[in-house]
């Protein structure tokens, strides 16, 4: 069966032209060549913007952001087990296993990426504060659908910011977590839209390949912002 | 079965695939520098290109053999699905949970056609007729059977891709003249990622939690054991399930420790889990 190479799904061409390590490697020459003052300033890649979380670059930029996600997550299922729908559901329904399993799962990636990150003598990024009141906790579509936005971006973020870590510790403590979001996606779409968990907007299959649609850290950062409080939006540009 | 999962399978037949792609930045530099972006099709291309050059001048096989190698192992499990569709139970189950199957297939199948395209373009001649062995299928006597397969094929094949991420880790990006800039590492994982969406989905229909607990009806089998086995609750050097380990006051379930992680399946487990299955 022929491959229309030519067919390239748009979502792909997003990715902007960058020369590869090269914001690394320039951080390194400099600062190892320069004096103490001109290292510290390059360690602000650019001006900080008042009120933005800046995850940083690297192995603890991928991490922080990383835990951004989590954090955002485990904040979204705590709220959701709070709210009416969940306290609604039947007693030992599966939908009340399933969104009690998944934010245990959250809570735990949340605070395990925050010790790694510790660990590895760098600094974590601030417990973010969350503004999902766009979204009615008592109404299931509502919670469902803001759910799989949250589990299909955040699959696409461990996809997208796999690249920035240089440790490999990192980059498998990211793949192990990584596929149990995508379980988690797959599941919240088959709740929400029955054999929805690999449908077309997700998985390539339309274009006769099936992989998971791919989502830039800066594409991801903007669907996690419209969740974040003024203060707590995230600026990923250090991992570019 | 893809990308990570052919590294595995070519591991057995070329002991030094790994060495032989190790100087990956002259590999890829190599390629070229054609700046058009686009297209997950590039894929294949990649795989052709990576391979021609880690096998040229040698005597450990061509391209061609090498390719027809991984066609083999995605018939296999693309013929595993067909033979699902084909077989008599497949009718006793739900209009819904045949749709799943067939959208599964279709990705094997998709596979397939990628790996074929890729042995043509280099100039081969594609294997074919490479099939779940008729002997094990003929056990399967339920389409509860069936899926019991698929779960284990499917789980198998996410904790071997994970085995092999770090594999590709600081390869750069490629420019393919024509095609476009792809990152290995991140197409592998966006087909590992899929494979754990359709490996939730099966266990779903099985009535299994989506995740890997240690509490699975299945959990016993090789697919969740291994060096590393699922019910692991220590990462990075924390147990997780000791009493404010990583967070003061706060203790997991050893059952959420263990769900929240997959982990991973050596190439040699993989393969003692997947040879069984392969022939006539």
């Amino acid at each position: 069966m022929p491959i229309p190479f030519s067919a390239a799904p748009s979502a792909l061409a997003d990715y902007p032209p960058r020369p590869v390590d090269a914001g690394r490697r320039s951080f390194v020459k400099y600062a190892g060549a320069t004096a103490a003052a001109l290292a510290l300033a390059g360690c602000k890649k650019h001006q900080q913007i008042p009120g933005v979380v800046e995850v940083g670059s690297g192995d603890a930029g991928a991490l922080n952001f990383a835990y951004a996600q989590e954090q955002l997550q485990a904040a979204f299922y705590a709220q959701v087990l709070a709210g009416d729908y969940f306290r609604n559901l039947a007693a030992g329904s599966a939908e009340q296993q399933v969104f009690t399993d998944i934010a245990r799962h959250e809570r735990i990636h949340t605070d395990f990426l925050k010790a790694l990150i510790i660990q590895g003598k760098a600094t974590p990024i601030q417990v973010l504060t969350v503004d999902f009141s766009a979204v009615n906790f008592g109404d299931r579509h509502a919670v469902l659908s803001t759910a799989q936005l949250l589990e299909d971006t955040g699959v696409a973020a461990y996809n997208g910011v796999a690249r920035f870590f240089t440790v490999p510790a990192y980059l498998l403590l990211a793949a192990k977590i990584v596929s149990v979001e995508a379980r988690h996606a797959a599941l919240i779409r088959d709740l929400l839209t029955p054999n929805s968990f690999v449908a077309n907007d997700v998985v390539t299959l339309a274009e006769g390949t099936s992989l998971e649609r791919p989502q830039t850290p800066s594409q991801v950062a903007a669907i996690f912002n419209t969740f974040l409080a003024p203060g707590s939006t995230l600026d990923v540009t250090g991992l570019y | 079965m893809n990308f990570l999962n052919i590294l595995t399978q070519l591991a057995e037949v070329d002991s030094d695939v790994l060495d032989r792609l190790n100087p990956r930045r002259a590999v890829f530099a190599s390629l070229g520098t054609v700046a058009k972006r686009s297209a997950l099709a590039a894929t294949p291309v990649l795989l052709a290109s990576m391979f021609q050059k880690a096998y040229a001048g040698t005597n450990a096989g061509n391209p061609v053999d090498v390719f027809n190698y991984a066609l083999t192992l995605e018939q296999l499990e693309a013929d595993f699905y067909n033979k699902v569709q084909a077989s008599p139970f497949f009718l006793t189950a739900s209009a819904a949970d045949q749709a799943a199957i067939k959208q599964i297939s279709k990705h094997e199948t998709a596979h397939v056609a990628l790996l074929t395209t890729v042995v043509q373009g280099i100039g081969g001649t594609p294997v074919t007729g490479n099939t779940f062995k008729t002997s094990v299928f003929a056990t399967l006597t339920s389409f509860a059977a069936q899926l019991q397969v698929a779960q284990l094929l499917e789980d198998t094949g996410v904790r071997a891709y994970k085995g092999r991420a770090t594999d590709l880790q600081g390869i750069a990006d490629v420019n393919i003249p024509g095609v476009g800039t792809i990152n290995p590492l991140e197409s592998a994982l966006r087909i590992h990622s899929v494979e754990a969406r359709h490996a939730a989905h099966i266990r779903g229909m099985r009535m299994q939690t989506a995740w890997i607990s240690g509490t699975g009806d299945l959990d016993t089998q090789a697919t969740y054991q291994g060096a590393t086995p699922e019910s692991n609750t220590t990462q990075a050097g924390y147990n997780l399930t000791m009493a404010g380990v990583i967070t003061p006051s706060v203790t997991y379930s050893a059952t959420d420790v263990a769900a929240a992680f997959d982990e991973i399946l050596t190439p040699a487990e993989v393969l003692a889990i997947a040879m069984p299955l392969i022939g006539a």
